[in-house]
């Protein structure tokens, strides 16, 4: 039932850290790696090789320029899957009941047997999160790693979603964000984590941590040139030692 | 917004079948025997030709029937069922007026019913989509259902009808698009809210995350010609309302005018029809740099 439930026993999602993402593009490559080879239809590929390559993916990184009014630009590189929103607007367009929230984690996901690929879900959603699979004609989501996740087959330290699993830099944060006692409740809470379009009423559960206030220097030194110029000056220790003897002979 | 042609005809074609339908139903046409047979098969015809064009943009085309089941929710859904509903309950005055030559006017009211119903659900799916602000406005519904009256009033030559409906759907053209170009930027969305870093700085897209298109591109970050949008908001207005307003006051009144009027009508509101889609900016734009 496309129906959304009026409150989710918890509210599984992600919190992602614009401060720490380097935008290595590993959290793209382990989602569509999971996803194509596991739960529902795999993430096909159009013209791989060819001269206009495209692909289904449910993790994509945009690059951003920050320009504050009193500092230089900045890039923030910025990850974007689906948000998993309380009031998803995805799963109310739907005809058929292929979409859904589910009660237990609040997950979003689509029943790739009930899907008839008609893309309002996809238009419905103001992230861009879904994607229409060209070759088998219906919609791909992130389903948070749903079959990694509650998997007793996985060790331990793999049930958290691929992205998450296989970040270098720590960016991505799995956990319960219903819960205030958290680890990624606390992050939010501490880091300030905001939402994305609040003016769309979509009350994501992912949150976004905005990246750190950058150093300040107000003015170059003076002397930057030579700064940059080899020197022993200040050389202590061994090195030190040989230099001042040396420079004595 | 990608302009399908399967949903531009769909739209435009389902729109005038159930008009007609109504017309039909509510009684502003009675014909009987053959006659009846015609109009009643041009209205079924038209509404059928349009549902099928519309499965057309489905990937899975063959499990259609599960539509029919999230009506409470859905208003894709509810077209569907709708519309199902607008065929049956016509199908008994259809037959009434055939075969007995007299309406089955019960029927008839009930099938009208539906059959406008169906018009405005199909402008729902389009105006309850926050995400494309341009459809997010009560013009939507306004100028689905006008289309479908005149479309109707124009094939049945109805014509004092028909110069009222072309006035007024003049009118809900024009507030579509005048006030739809502000729609936008009332929304409130922007680059600085897509990203949440509007606290930091300006924020403007340095790289798209792939270097080849992919299916949100093609689908929602359509980019029209902007320099013809315009130009074709003229023809379509032309065309669609003002040519067969004129083409009415033609006396006396032959078959062949109303003929013209319909086509132009019909050609002004394709043209309609692909900047209702061309010039609707989805807010997934903003992620990819159009702002």
């Amino acid at each position: 039932m496309t129906a959304l439930p009026q409150s989710t026993e918890k509210k599984l999602g992600l919190v992602i850290d614009l401060d720490t993402c380097v935008g290595c593009h590993a959290c793209v490559i382990s989602c569509k790696g999971w996803n194509t080879e596991n739960y529902g239809a795999p993430l096909s590929d159009t013209d791989p090789y060819g001269a206009e390559p495209e692909g289904t993916f449910l993790n994509r990184i945009h690059s951003f320029e920050v320009t504050p009014t009193d500092a230089p630009p900045m890039v923030v590189h910025f990850p974007k899957s689906c948000l998993h929103c309380e009031d998803a607007p995805c799963v109310t367009v739907c005809p058929t009941g292929a979409s859904y929230k589910r009660a237990e984690d609040g997950i979003v996901l689509v029943n790739e047997t009930d899907c008839i690929g008609c893309g309002l879900c996809a238009w419905a959603c103001p992230y861009g999160a879904r994607e229409m699979d060209a070759a088998e004609g219906v919609m791909k989501k992130c389903t948070l790693c749903v079959d990694r996740i509650y998997n007793d087959t996985l060790p331990e330290v793999d049930r958290e979603p691929a992205c998450v699993r296989t970040c270098p830099a720590g960016a991505r944060h799995f956990g319960d964000l219903g819960d205030p006692g958290s680890a990624v409740s606390q992050l939010v809470a501490e880091r300030g984590g905001i939402d994305l379009m609040p003016e769309q009423g979509t009350r994501p559960v992912n949150k976004y941590l905005p990246p750190r206030a950058r150093d300040r220097l107000p003015e170059p030194p003076a002397n930057l040139a030579a700064l940059c110029e080899p020197s022993t000056e200040g050389l202590t220790g061994f090195l030190g030692w040989i230099d001042r003897t040396l420079g004595k002979i | 917004m990608h302009p399908a042609p399967s949903l531009i005809a769909f739209t435009v074609l389902s729109g005038i079948g159930f008009g007609l339908l109504a017309f039909l139903g509510l009684g502003l046409v009675t014909p009987t025997g053959w006659a009846a047979l015609f109009w009643f098969g041009l209205g079924y015809g038209l509404a059928l030709a349009g549902l099928a064009a519309s499965s057309f943009h489905l990937g899975h085309p063959e499990r259609a029937l599960k539509a029919f089941s999230q009506w409470r929710t859905s208003w894709l859904s509810r077209e569907a069922v709708l519309s199902v509903a607008t065929l049956l309950f016509m199908a008994p005055h259809a037959a009434a007026l055939t075969f007995l030559d007299t309406p089955a006017e019960g029927f008839g009211l009930l099938g009208a019913f539906f059959g406008l119903l169906t018009i405005l659900a199909t402008a729902m799916i389009y105006a309850q989509l926050k995400t494309v602000p341009r459809w997010h406005h009560w013009s939507t519904p306004a100028v689905f259902l006008l289309a479908g009256l005149t479309g109707a009033a124009l094939i049945t030559g109805i014509v004092a009808l028909a110069q009222l409906l072309l006035a007024w759907l003049a009118l809900a053209l024009v507030a579509h698009w005048v006030l739809g170009d502000l729609r936008f930027h009332a929304a409130g969305s922007t680059t600085e809210t897509a990203t949440g870093l509007g606290a930091q700085g300006a924020v403007r897209l340095l790289e798209p995350p792939h270097s080849g298109r992919n299916y949100l591109m093609r689908e929602m970050v359509h980019v029209v010609a902007r320099r013809h949008a315009l130009k074709l908001r003229v023809i379509a207005i032309l065309c669609a309302t003002i040519a067969p307003a004129l083409l009415l006051l033609v006396q006396p009144m032959l078959t062949p005018v109303i003929l013209a009027a319909l086509a132009l009508h019909v050609i002004g509101m394709i043209a309609a029809r692909w900047l209702f889609f061309a010039e609707a900016e989805h807010v997934v734009g903003l992620y990819y740099g159009r702002d």
